[in-house]
């Protein structure tokens, strides 16, 4: 008799448990595997989204490698991005986490301000630094020029491009700002009063005391903002639209990347192929090695030792 | 050493040359880190305050190298106003972000109670899943689901492709939750089931009160993503005008007026404004909300 209460209880948990998870089963199943699996389906096939899909074997494979113009600048310039960008942001947003932390009088209108910009819509804040930037009109070049400093062309530059968009990232730093700041106040004080008592410096504290202690949030930021990085879309798409002059709807195909490929992201590469195009195929070629690359850097996040334990209870 | 020792308790000895340069470089200390700290806000507030100058000039004006409005040109926020499609804009985004929130949110509770509090075979699994699906670019899978939405379900011109899918779980939101109910003690829900409470009514009566920051967390975290979406809208609102949200319209916004940089930075004031105002009646959400994904693994 209690095998059978057992079972049936076991059964109803069962049950209780697919009853809860059922939303995200669904929604796991129709908008990630379906898609997923479609998207390799047609990387093989030529699609224009009229004509009945046919099969092309590797052709889109090879026409993406080998032929279209974009994909290796798209992912020369992810690479910067992720090397300079990525770091430059880890390293300004502990800056400003180390900051707020000893600032002691006005503490919260400071860390007021510095989280703002993070909320910004990130098409207004686009929009407003390429105003901010315009080499003609702009603010920055007008009171760069004042105080004798040669100003730069910023998004019309192809060699000023990204580190605008850097700019652009430092200044919505505002989520790195609180992690950081959440962790430096979880440091055991005790262990900074026994390396004062040692003679350390505060140089020495914060290398052997600091480091160690926030080193699994330094990592979850940096991969974290890889993982972004593999995500840029709008930033660089408006950047280039509003430097280039582009009006939307008037008939004028944008060049993207503008200046001279310089903003290309492989996001951007997905909609140029896929819906500007019509070459849904070749589209999804890039899908997938976008694909490929932001699994990596997920499973080295999700890795027990090293990363932070996120899976973990 | 014993000189130190021998001082009366609680009475202020004359300041010694060792405490007077403590105290003076705790004092130059203060000034540095306050001087950083105002370096600082002029970074992270300046360029709010040139566009909400330039977005009162006047047309000539904003395209001159002045900072500073010769005239109040206040007229300029009706103007934004009064361009075709912008009130249809604000209801679309209000329409996409507080439908897609309130979805979101009532199919991500479950999910996210199931992955934090019951044990199954499969949970690490599906833990790990979540997790790969926040962490995937929309990119990745887009072109099936365009396919699936405009051919198959002919949605294409409409923002149901963007609301439905949040009815089904959102990834980041089950996980922010997830993180948030495992603080909960097991306590709280055992003595529930004692009192004889199902699993739904312990859901409903016991944890739902006691996660209000998180739900509230993660509601504006949806609200903001969708108010913010570009990608989405451009997918499949694009050939409609009729279904802009604010972020994608605000581009065009500059297409209409093509170098009028004050109307455009009207406008981007009144998309940029809301999100602000919000986060001053929800700062401590946020903050929970951001600290949760880093933190508390």
């Amino acid at each position: 008799m209690s095998t059978i209460t057992l079972a049936s209880k076991r059964r109803r948990a069962a049950l209780r448990t697919a009853a809860f998870m059922s939303p995200w089963l669904i929604g796991f199943a129709v908008f990630f595997a379906y898609p997923l699996i479609s998207t390799v389906y047609f990387s093989f096939m030529h699609y224009d989204g009229f004509r009945p899909p046919t099969w092309s074997g590797a052709k889109n494979w090879t026409y993406v490698f080998e032929n279209y113009p974009y994909f290796w600048p798209a992912l020369r310039n992810t690479l910067w991005l992720v090397v300079i960008m990525v770091s430059l942001r880890v390293l300004f947003g502990l800056g400003v986490g180390l900051l707020i932390t000893k600032i002691k009088t006005g503490t919260g209108v400071f860390r007021t301000l510095f989280y703002l910009p993070y909320l910004a819509p990130p098409v207004a804040a686009t929009m407003a630094f390429a105003f901010l930037l315009n080499p003609g009109t702009g603010p920055v070049n007008s009171i760069l020029e004042k105080i004798g400093i040669p100003a730069p062309g910023w998004f019309n530059d192809p060699s000023w491009s990204k580190p605008a968009l850097t700019l652009l990232a430092l200044w919505g730093i505002g989520d790195l700002m609180v992690i950081f700041m959440a962790a430096l106040l979880d440091v055991p004080q005790e262990q900074y009063e026994a390396a004062e008592l040692d003679g350390a410096s505060a140089w020495q504290r914060f290398r052997y005391v600091t480091l160690p202690n926030i080193s699994p949030i330094v990592m979850f930021a940096v991969v974290t903002g890889v993982i972004q990085t593999m995500q840029y879309y709008t930033q660089p798409l408006i950047a280039g639209k509003v430097a280039s002059g582009v009006i939307q709807g008037a008939g004028t195909q944008f060049e993207p990347g503008y200046p001279e490929k310089s903003t290309l992201t492989l996001p951007q590469l997905v909609y140029n192929l896929g819906f500007q195009r019509f070459d849904y195929g070749s589209a999804c070629v890039v899908a997938l090695v976008l694909f490929a690359l932001s699994m990596v850097f997920t499973a080295f996040l999700m890795r027990r030792r090293g990363g932070l334990n996120l899976a973990g209870d | 050493m014993t000189q130190v020792l021998d001082k009366p308790v609680g009475v202020r000895a004359p300041a010694s040359p060792a405490a007077r340069t403590a105290r003076r470089r705790a004092a130059l200390e203060w000034v540095a880190v306050h001087s950083l700290g105002v370096a600082a806000a002029l970074f992270f507030t300046l360029p709010f305050v040139f566009v909400l100058l330039t977005s009162l000039m006047s047309d000539s004006q904003a395209l001159s190298r002045d900072l500073i409005p010769h005239t109040w040109e206040w007229g300029n926020y009706r103007k934004v106003f009064d361009t075709p499609g912008f009130l249809t804009w604000w209801r679309n985004t209000l329409v996409y972000a507080g439908l897609g929130t309130v979805l979101t949110v009532v199919s991500s509770v479950p999910v996210a109670y199931a992955l934090a509090k019951f044990r199954f075979r499969g949970r690490n699994l599906s833990l790990m899943l979540v997790i790969s699906m926040m962490m995937l670019p929309p990119q990745v899978i887009i072109i099936p689901m365009y396919l699936f939405w405009a051919k198959q379900l002919d949605l294409a011109g409409t923002l149901w492709p963007l609301i439905i899918p949040m009815a089904f779980g959102d990834a980041f939101s089950i996980f922010l939750l997830r993180q948030f109910l495992m603080t909960i003690p097991n306590e709280y829900l055992d003595a529930a089931k004692v009192d004889g409470c199902g699993d739904l009514r312990t859901l409903l009566k016991v944890v739902l009160p006691m996660a209000r920051p998180g739900i509230a967390a993660v509601g504006l975290f949806q609200f903001f993503y969708a108010w913010n979406d570009y990608f989405g809208p451009q997918i499949y609102a694009s050939e409609n005008p009729g279904a802009w949200t604010l972020s994608y319209g605000l581009e065009s916004f500059k297409g209409a007026h093509h170098t009028d940089w004050n109307l455009t930075m009207a406008a981007t004031v009144l998309v940029m404004a809301p999100v602000i105002l919000v986060f001053f009646f929800a700062q401590r959400a946020f903050v929970e909300g951001v600290t949760l994904t880093g933190v508390k693994g």
